[in-house]
């Protein structure tokens, strides 16, 4: 190496160096203003919900389609798109506005990073706490199912996790279908003295006793804090009922109520209700129940800036929903008075990773818990030339992906893919890995099916599950999104009554008959018998189609054509 | 510890279901001869309540079904009917597009509350007529429970 060589190396370093530092600053700089608020009261109550077990940070891209009918129409959550920015004033082309929206999401994505990431929210947590001591961490629930490592150690990866993280407070929807057992140990082995898990609405069947404590009081920097749990009221109906058949759910608002009494009876003078109802469900839920002082709410996965305030016999009742995937971290303050609550802040902080470097133990722990299953998880299984994503009323072009594969694979003409809002989103020219395909399909009643169905079949389906998201009735909503549908061409009209709803059913042009049969392809199925008969777990499907693809063409999405849905804020095509 | 919980449950339970049939009088042969035939081969709502001699009943805000809006598992719905309704003394179940649409008839003897529960079996979504006579006259109300296939959730 001569002189000039010599100095050069000098100058590239001095640059690297001087580069790094600005960069360190500029993220610095952006996180301070993204991230610290001065404290607030004496009450703080951080939340997360439905990570469904992103230990890393992913990609998430929120839905273009979240439709609200009737008094739900134009109301959060059913905001999407510039109509959500614009409510919420929240800048176009901002982290935040990347966060919240799937506006122009490639570009941001690269732009702004990848999102959540149990190390990162961990150094958000430790951040947030140094400024509010004392303050409860509460998890929504849908945490130990969504991933690979999740399924195999049966939540075991994430449970660890959550202790680690200093899970306070837990409720359920998808722990439960590793099985009423299994949780049961959780909740009286791994969290005891650690982790309370409250439910005021799951009890036995038979008797009608509580299956967990329905609420918890804390103490708080001197103040009595309850939290009241609320598992997802329809468990055994949206997930297989075997693996919590002696358990029965519901909302049950007068126990709510009751739960409420007897809590302020005990002295809480705040009163949270930890929620996996759905936005919807809370809201309706907030103007009946009496004394709730906030209900931090998730399970329909709606990012939501700030909480909705919803009035009832009793006061005003906050409503929020924390997103999903680890994205978010909700902050809650109180400000007590005399006579309880007397004043709040809330924030909703995007986890980005690139502004909060990682807890070291969290990402220690990480990697052991990966370690094992690296090979696997990490097998490159195809080139994806499209942007991948699930989130949807309708449909996702990784669920399009789905039904693609299930229609080749099977020879079916038509293809079920379930309505559900985890799973994460790859970009364009990205691989997609096993863990992507896991991170889609991992369940405990994966099997995938194929019948032959009667067209009449086929519509009390579509119907049936329209229902569940349409009905006007929020407590008749289960939260899902609409099956997604390979090979079938349909139109909807969410605003028409059940058995209306579903319009002009095709197949390559021709017409649906009632009477006909067709070979329809799907997976999870909630029976017994679908358990009992077998199947090959749809990952197994989907990781070879796409072993044989190589490359995959973005994904031509299925959608419905939609009537009466003309203007309605929750939709952005 | 769960093993021993579960067997002292189903000998509660078994006992239970006994007593209750000890308690209520209703030893086999009693429930025979009660037995309404009529009433519960009704095929609609009109038949069966002319069958139990009810009639006109009027709507009532102090009569309440007590049911989840969507049935967890349509073989085994839990139904709970509460008749705030001074004197009640009969209570009847009916499910309007079951086969058989009477499901149960409950008579309240002096000195216990009108508040029953019981197990019906619905293959449908359907409306539950809940009937009670106070003091001679017919109240209602009427409740649409959900049956629905199941999946898709969140």
């Amino acid at each position: 190496m001569d002189r000039r060589e010599f100095l050069g190396v000098l100058g590239a370093a001095a640059t690297v160096g001087f580069s790094l530092r600005a960069e360190d600053a500029r993220a610095q700089s952006e996180a301070d203003r993204l991230y610290d608020a001065p404290r607030f009261g004496t009450v703080s109550l951080l939340h997360f919900t439905d990570c469904h077990a992103q230990l890393l940070p992913v990609h998430f891209r929120e839905p273009s389609v979240n439709l609200g009918i009737g008094s739900m129409a134009g109301q959060p959550p059913h905001l999407v798109g510039e109509r959500l920015l614009g409510h919420f004033g929240v800048p176009a082309g901002s982290r935040l506005a990347h966060a919240f929206t799937h506006l122009d999401f490639d570009r941001l994505a690269r732009q702004y990073g990848k999102v959540g990431g149990f190390a990162h929210l961990a150094t958000l947590i430790k951040r947030v706490r140094a400024t509010r001591p004392g303050a409860l961490l509460l998890d929504g629930g849908d945490t130990w199912q969504g991933s690979g490592t999740a399924l195999w150690t049966k939540g075991q990866d994430m449970v660890d996790a959550c202790k680690l993280l200093g899970v306070d407070v837990m409720t359920l929807h998808w722990e439960c279908t590793y099985g009423a057992e299994r949780v049961t140990e959780i909740a009286e082995k791994d969290f005891a003295g650690k982790i309370d898990v409250v439910a005021q609405n799951i009890k036995t069947a038979d008797f009608g006793d509580d299956v967990f404590k329905p609420y918890v009081v804390k103490d708080v920097n001197g103040t009595k804090v309850a939290v009241i749990g609320q598992a997802f009221p329809y468990t055994p109906i949206a997930n297989p009922r075997y693996f919590v058949e002696d358990w029965t759910f519901g909302i049950r608002e007068e126990e709510m109520q009751k739960a409420v009494d007897a809590a302020r009876a005990e002295g809480a003078r705040a009163v949270v209700v930890l929620s996996h109802n759905g936005m919807d469900v809370d809201l309706k839920l907030a103007g009946r129940v009496r004394g709730i002082d906030a209900i931090l709410g998730g399970h329909t996965h709606d990012g939501v800036p700030r909480p909705t305030i919803v009035a009832n016999a009793g006061g005003r009742t906050l409503v929020t929903n924390a997103g999903s995937n680890g994205k978010f971290l909700g902050v809650l303050d109180f400000e007590m008075g005399s006579g309880g609550v007397a004043d709040f802040r809330y924030r909703l902080l995007p986890v980005f990773a690139d502004l909060l470097p990682a807890d070291r133990e969290m990402a220690a722990a990480i990697e052991r818990i990966r370690a094992p299953h690296s090979a696997k998880l990490g097998e490159r299984l195809a080139i994806s030339e499209g942007l991948l994503y699930r989130r949807g009323n309708f449909n996702g072009s990784f669920d399009q992906l789905i039904c693609d594969a299930l229609i080749a694979e099977r020879d079916a003409e038509i293809a079920f893919s379930p309505g559900f809002r985890w799973g994460t989103s790859i970009l364009p020219g990205e691989a997609i890995t096993m863990e992507h395909v896991l991170d889609q399909t991992a369940i405990t009643y994966p099997y995938v099916t194929l019948a032959e169905m009667t067209g009449a079949q086929i519509k009390e389906i579509l119907e049936d599950v329209a229902d569940n998201l349409f009905n006007p009735d929020p407590y008749q909503q289960q939260g899902g999104d609409m099956v997604r549908v390979g090979g079938l061409a349909y139109a909807c009209d969410p605003t028409a009554r059940m058995g209306a709803r579903i319009q002009d059913m095709r197949l390559a042009g021709r017409p649906i008959e009632a009477g006909k049969r067709y070979k329809v392809a799907g997976w999870a199925p909630v029976a017994a018998e679908a358990r009992d008969a077998g199947g090959e777990p749809i990952w197994d499907l989907v990781s070879r189609h796409l072993r044989a693809k190589r490359t995959i063409a973005p994904p031509a999405l299925n959608l419905p054509r939609l009537i009466g849905m003309d203007g309605n804020p929750g939709l952005a095509l | 510890m769960k093993t021993v919980d579960n067997t002292r449950r189903r000998v509660v339970q078994t006992g239970g279901a006994l007593a209750a049939f000890a308690a209520a009088g209703l030893l086999p042969t009693d429930a025979l001869a009660a037995w309404n035939q009529a009433a519960f081969e009704g095929k609609n709502i009109p038949d069966t309540l002319k069958a139990l001699n009810l009639d006109n009943p009027t709507p009532s805000g102090d009569l309440q079904i007590v049911a989840s809006d969507i049935a967890e598992n349509g073989a085994v719905v839990p139904i709970q009917i509460v008749s705030r309704i001074p004197n009640t003394t009969r209570i009847a179940l009916m499910v309007e597009k079951n086969p058989n649409m009477l499901a149960a008839v409950f008579d309240v003897p002096e000195g216990m509350l009108p508040d029953v529960a019981t197990r019906i079996r619905m293959q449908q979504t359907s409306n539950i007529v809940a009937v009670a006579v106070a003091g001679g006259k017919v109240h209602t109300v009427t409740r649409e429970i959900k049956v629905t296939l199941g999946g898709c959730g969140g």
